[in-house]
């Protein structure tokens, strides 16, 4: 079995003595800045005051509301009803959330990209601007579209506009800048102008890149859209927070069912659509 | 120089344009079918999503007019005193927006190290039984893909309100997203190194230690810091349940209408969150131009 005999171990290693020398200097370093971080988490369980004590009465708590899940059950098929009701208006302010930012975002997005506009104040001024609008979460401008548009779903569909808007403009034009310039030169060289060359040489590029992207984030914006809700614009997440706050565990466990179920559905069905659409590749 | 560009004749014109047509006939139609379920698509989720664009129209004023009226007061000659009565809270904002830093951090770094654990029984080329990556995968999706918020609101009721809710909440969050992330990345690696420790008698445990995790460590760091990133902006929101950090300010600032408040701390997170973005994608980029150099 063991044909292949070792020599003794110490020879080889005399032999080649640097493979067999630890590594202090990398040692070193990979200790100190664990070290670091494992500090920083101390510290901060310290500073946050959190309650250990708690711990394990939140856990019993915590398995007392999971017992009380099962079964999952919608109370009534009115109830039943409604919450159907509400998924669909969730899955609407995913999809126009995503459609609404990712068309406002396209032309932006052109702005923001060093080889459209060569402009460097143009550039740096929307790359700030989409900044800001990705920094604020989607729940914060939630809150806010329901102040000037009131209580409802359309808020919702808003507030994923503004904060998708931010996003994909950061995407879009990261992946505008990525294209290859040749084909654009080409368009340039047989006698078309600037936009003919971003219309022919640059958009056929981009477009199956952009369109994956798209499909991507309709997928986690659903799950954003289950959640803004609690804010009161629209979707299932209202009534997720109602049953939760008035301990209603067997709807709160049917909810969270659907919410899963729409959202694998939702993963598999936009996945489908990505790979037809650009075939089996990584997205940026 | 200058050079006549031939010109075709007519008849050969119209026969290469004919061609051109009848190639891109099928992918224009396919466009047009594709438009128009989109326009369907759109005009039926504008109908369930209850859109009035009328009242959009009528009431868009609202909208910069609510940021004008958040807008401090300044002017010229008092400046300063400006300055600081629009800050008024700084200090107590400061400290808030440091709690949501560490809760982000802290539940990063908890969830992290638990997807870490997890990650390699997800992946399929370092476990035999198809029903552990089965049973693991499944686990992590359902920890993603519940939104943390619900969890942090779950978490409040369990064990009070405060920090631990929040820390829980994004902990979990991060598992899922993490664990997913990771195994993807070791499904990717080089079947080499693993076979080597296997075939000189290393365990399961010694083939994860020294055939997958120096191959995988760097583009794990990167994606927790990724991921570390996205958690600031959750934990900014997390006090909207009560579940610690600024977000339990804002939501009252916005509530009780404090309008100079809401700009205030607005500012604050989104200053935090842009030197938070900008820090790690320094590091990141390192950390990915270290993989690079060393392949």
């Amino acid at each position: 079995m063991n044909s292949f005999n070792f020599e003794n171990q110490a020879t080889i290693a005399e032999r080649h003595p640097h493979l067999f020398r630890p590594d202090w200097w990398n040692r070193g370093k990979i200790t100190v800045g664990f070290g670091a971080a494992i500090a920083l988490f101390v510290y901060g369980i310290v500073q946050l005051d959190i309650p250990f004590h708690r711990l394990s009465d939140g856990m019993f708590r915590l398995g007392g509301f999971l017992q009380l899940m099962v079964p999952p059950d919608p109370g009534s098929w009115a109830q039943a009803l409604i919450y159907l009701h509400a998924l669909g208006e969730t899955v609407a302010i995913a999809f126009l959330g995503t459609l609404g930012g990712a068309l406002l975002a396209f032309p932006v997005s052109l702005l923001a990209a060093r080889n459209v506009v060569a402009n460097r104040i143009v550039h740096l001024l929307t790359r700030r601007g989409l900044d800001t609008m990705r920094g604020v979460d989607t729940l914060i401008w939630a809150l806010i579209w329901v102040g000037v548009v009131g209580l409802g779903p359309f808020a919702g569909i808003l507030a994923l506009i503004c904060s998708d808007f931010g996003s994909f403009g950061k995407l879009f034009s990261e992946a505008i800048e990525a294209a290859d310039k040749k084909p654009g030169e080409g368009v340039l060289a047989a006698g078309g102008s600037h936009l003919h060359g971003i219309r022919f040489g640059l958009l056929p590029q981009v477009i199956p890149i952009l369109l994956s992207q798209v499909l991507y984030y309709f997928e986690s914006n659903t799950r954003s859209a289950t959640i803004i809700g609690i804010v009161g614009a629209g979707g299932i997440g209202l009534q997720l927070a109602e049953q939760i706050r008035v301990l209603e565990w067997q709807r709160v466990s049917f909810l969270i069912l659907l919410i899963l179920i729409t959202v694998s559905s939702i993963d598999w069905i936009s996945g489908k659509l990505r790979f037809a659409i650009i075939g089996r590749r990584e997205i940026a | 120089m200058r050079t006549a560009v031939p010109e075709f004749p007519e008849a050969r014109l119209q026969e290469l344009a004919d061609r051109y047509a009848v190639a891109v006939a099928a992918k224009r139609r396919r466009l047009w079918l594709g438009t128009a379920v989109l326009i369907a698509a759109a005009l039926a989720a504008g109908w369930m999503g209850d859109v009035k664009l009328g009242m959009f129209a009528e009431n868009f004023w609202r909208f910069p007019a609510y940021f004008a009226s958040t807008a401090p007061k300044f002017s010229f000659s008092s400046a300063w005193v400006d300055l600081s009565e629009w800050l008024w809270g700084l200090p107590r904002w400061t400290r808030l927006l440091g709690d949501t830093l560490l809760i982000a951090y802290v539940g990063t770094l908890a969830g992290a190290i638990s997807g870490f654990a997890l990650c390699f029984l997800a992946s399929a080329n370092l476990v035999k039984s198809r029903a552990i990556v089965f049973v693991t995968r499944r686990v992590l999706e359902f920890c993603r893909t519940v939104p943390e918020i619900v969890f942090a609101l779950i978490f409040v009721l369990a064990f009070g309100l405060g920090a631990l809710p929040g820390v829980l909440a994004i902990a979990i969050h991060t598992t899922g997203a993490l664990g997913k992330q990771f195994a993807e990345v070791v499904e990717n690696i080089d079947i080499n190194p693993i076979e080597g420790v296997a075939a000189s008698g290393g365990s399961w445990i010694q083939i994860v230690r020294f055939g997958a995790v120096p191959q995988v460590l760097s583009n794990f760091v990167s994606y927790a810091l990724l991921r570390f990133e996205i958690n600031v902006r959750g934990a900014a929101v997390m006090g909207f349940v009560g579940a610690g950090g600024i977000g339990q300010d804002l939501i009252e600032a916005v509530r009780k209408f404090y309008f100079t408040d809401v700009s205030a701390i607005l500012l604050l997170i989104i200053v935090t969150v842009m030197l938070i973005d900008f820090v790690t994608e320094r590091v990141r980029h390192r950390l990915l131009g270290l993989e690079g150099a060393r392949k």
